[in-house]
């Protein structure tokens, strides 16, 4: 059945129909109508789930550990200063190896207090293990929640699924909703090997020293490292159920390509259209989105780029001090690799400001022109 | 005679609590009164370290360890998944000391007895930080002597009222307890156990290394606070009726600050102004019980 919804309502519908049994959230714009629907979902019983309206999202993701500590399946959803204040219970949820799924609206930090896109929240919590994909189309987001459960489950990570705040949360796309039987067949339930159970007396979590910490922090970065084939595995599978598949990384006419533009989130679009002009101006450009960005697709990224004269990646992000964070992502991916073509670093759209195709032209134009790669190039800055 | 405190011992042997811990005593009453049934979330406190490190694990129940301010929140989400799961029976035993429910866990406690999850959240105080080293806490008596009230200038301000804070919740069941009267205290958990809803129960936990007592004085002591009304024992039903459970002895307060080293910087007028806000308390704690002092 195909509806038309808002990239949050995807979410919701993503996480309704991956059956999630326990939903703890509270409300930060642009996550709002997240949470709204799935609270009519769960009152009008279309959702057999329990809603717990916490009083903050740190006691959100709290209260979806305890959940999937026991074995049902828990959904969350949160933005910006709300994911900070999750911080510590991110870490936690790695830690404690509940594969809650969390969806994030990627909205800039304040202050000043800001609520429109960038990747700066999402980011940070880059190195706590929790898995992140960052979508292009609400369809997208849709289906990723539903294979986000399916991977998360396999190797008891939580799984943080991304997008734009309003290019995606609050822009209407048509979206395929699938049949229940044909996701309860590519998802079955929750059935984790270790749970917090009364008949079955363990204690999970305390204190451990340094003879056993080091092992457990392998065990968690091994689970990264299978995440890598299970995500392929579980997009090859939702794809031979339901015709869409996305890949950890996705090209567009990169094959060929002189320069390759590094995109994530709704730039890609925007990148793709670009894309196809300069093409029918004979210049040989091409995109790769980066779509699973925890665990990093580093042999993906090898392979894609290897060939490429020029990289010009667009960072909605900025790591202070540094450069672009997916910028920073690649060239350590391209560092150890026999290829490694020059590399330029571009920061657009921070604060939700609109990354157009003249912006886009402008970042292929500064690369085809420059002789030097660059680490950071701020576009469009006002002087 | 008839035992009126369960046999069944839950609490296994070989935990690592100091000498005379009365937060110990407390986890063994209230698992008796419990039951296996039970599924503990304890956040960072002397708890976490008492049941002993990975791999062992003392309490006999299932444990999940959460972060410092999540006690209820976690509790919470572990009723909830276990309810969806099928399981209406076991209890959610939030477990915190008063450093992660009269602080840095208040927010999310307050948060579950607003909604009315359906748990029971017990504070084990021993008055301050006592886990990370004698810092005071908002649970933390006037008067006292911690590493962060030196005896230069103790702490000056009164402890929080952390029952009438729950009560204003109209949750079902608050009640304070010590681990001096531990039949008055099994009473009480099976009271909240019965009950659906949030329940908080308060239980006062001497700590002889952070009071500066003798271990062997513990009882004494959690017998002590009690007589002198500096912590009596009393429930409130849904926020409402206030019902004392042991009746005052009046003893002179004195005769429980002297047994602990963290109040022996006190001087007489100290001791005598500490006499008159405990009279004073106990006095509108009356009131509320709609019982006259004078009878």
């Amino acid at each position: 059945m195909k509806k038309v919804l808002m990239g949050n309502h995807a979410l919701s519908y993503g996480a309704k129909l991956s059956r999630v049994q326990v939903i703890a959230a509270y409300p930060i714009t642009p996550q709002t109508q997240v949470v709204e629907l799935l609270s009519e979902m769960c009152a009008d019983g279309e959702l057999d789930a329990q809603f717990v309206k916490v009083e903050s999202e740190h006691s959100a993701l709290a209260a979806s550990i305890g959940a999937s500590a026991v074995g049902a399946r828990t959904f969350t959803a949160t933005s910006a200063q709300g994911l900070a204040l999750m911080h510590e219970m991110i870490h936690w949820a790695v830690g404690a190896r509940t594969p809650v799924v969390l969806g994030n609206i990627n909205r800039a930090m304040a202050p000043p207090w800001s609520i429109w896109t960038d990747q700066n929240d999402s980011l940070s919590e880059r190195d706590t293990g929790i898995m992140q994909v960052y979508c292009e189309s609400n369809q997208e987001v849709q289906d990723t929640v539903i294979q986000a459960y399916k991977v998360a489950e396999k190797v008891l990570l939580p799984c943080m699924v991304v997008l734009d705040a309003f290019y995606l949360s609050h822009t209407y796309e048509p979206v395929d909703i699938p049949e229940q039987k044909l996701v309860d067949k590519y998802l079955p339930p929750f059935n984790p090997p270790y749970k917090l159970d009364p008949k079955d007396v363990h204690a999970f979590g305390g204190l451990t020293d340094a003879k056993w910490y080091y092992e457990l922090r392998y065990k968690i970065e091994s689970a990264m490292n299978r995440a890598r084939e299970e995500w392929k595995k579980a997009d090859d599978e939702f794809g031979k159920i339901f015709g869409r598949r996305y890949g950890l990384v996705e090209d567009y006419r990169c094959k060929d390509a002189d320069i390759i533009l590094i995109t994530s989130g709704t730039i890609t679009g925007t990148a793709r259209i670009t894309v196809d002009i300069l093409r029918d101006k004979g210049k040989k450009v091409g995109v790769l989105k980066i779509r699973v960005f925890r665990p990093f697709p580093t042999d993906k990224v090898r392979e894609m780029l290897g060939g490429a004269k020029k990289v010009a990646c667009i960072d909605r992000n900025i790591s202070f001090g540094q450069s672009g964070i997916f910028f920073e992502e690649i060239k350590s991916a391209l560092y150890n690799s026999s290829h490694r073509p020059p590399i330029w670093g571009y920061i657009a759209g921070l604060g939700g400001r609109d990354v157009t195709p003249e912006t886009i032209k402008e970042i292929v134009k500064r690369t085809e022109e420059s002789d030097r790669p660059e680490d950071l190039i701020w576009i469009g800055l006002k002087k | 005679m008839r035992l009126t405190i369960p046999e069944e011992e839950i609490m296994q042997p070989g935990h690592l609590a100091c000498q005379g811990c009365g937060a110990t005593l407390a986890i063994r009453f209230v698992l008796k009164a419990l039951g296996r049934k039970t599924v503990m979330s304890i956040p960072a406190c002397c708890c976490t370290v008492i049941d002993g490190p990975f791999p062992y694990s003392a309490y006999g129940v299932p444990i999940w360890h959460t972060a410092f301010e999540t006690a209820a929140s976690a509790a919470a989400g572990i009723k909830a998944g276990l309810e969806m799961l099928g399981d209406r029976e076991t209890t959610v035993l939030a477990w915190a000391g008063d450093g992660g429910t009269f602080d840095i866990g208040i927010q999310a406690l307050s948060g579950a007895a607003e909604r009315g999850d359906d748990i029971l959240y017990v504070c084990y105080d021993n008055e301050a930080y006592m886990n990370t080293g004698i810092q005071r806490s908002s649970a933390t008596p006037r008067g006292a002597w911690t590493t962060t009230t030196p005896v230069r200038h103790p702490k000056d301000r009164p402890k929080k009222d952390i029952i009438a804070i729950m009560a204003a919740h109209r949750i079902p069941y608050a009640a304070t307890a010590s681990v001096g009267y531990p039949e008055d205290l099994i009473k009480k958990v099976k009271k909240a156990k019965a009950s659906k809803g949030t329940k908080f129960l308060h239980i006062i936990a001497p700590c002889p290394t952070g009071w500066r007592s003798r271990p062997d004085d513990t009882i004494k002591l959690a017998r002590l606070v009690v007589e002198t009304n500096v912590f009596p024992l009393y429930e409130v039903e849904n926020g409402e009726v206030w019902q004392m459970t042991k009746k005052s002895k009046g003893t002179p307060v004195t005769e429980y600050l002297k047994l602990q080293g963290r109040f022996k910087h006190l001087k007489e007028e100290d001791v005598n102004e500490i006499q008159n806000k405990v009279d004073r308390e106990y006095e509108k704690l009356l009131k509320k019980c709609s019982i006259d002092s004078k009878q």
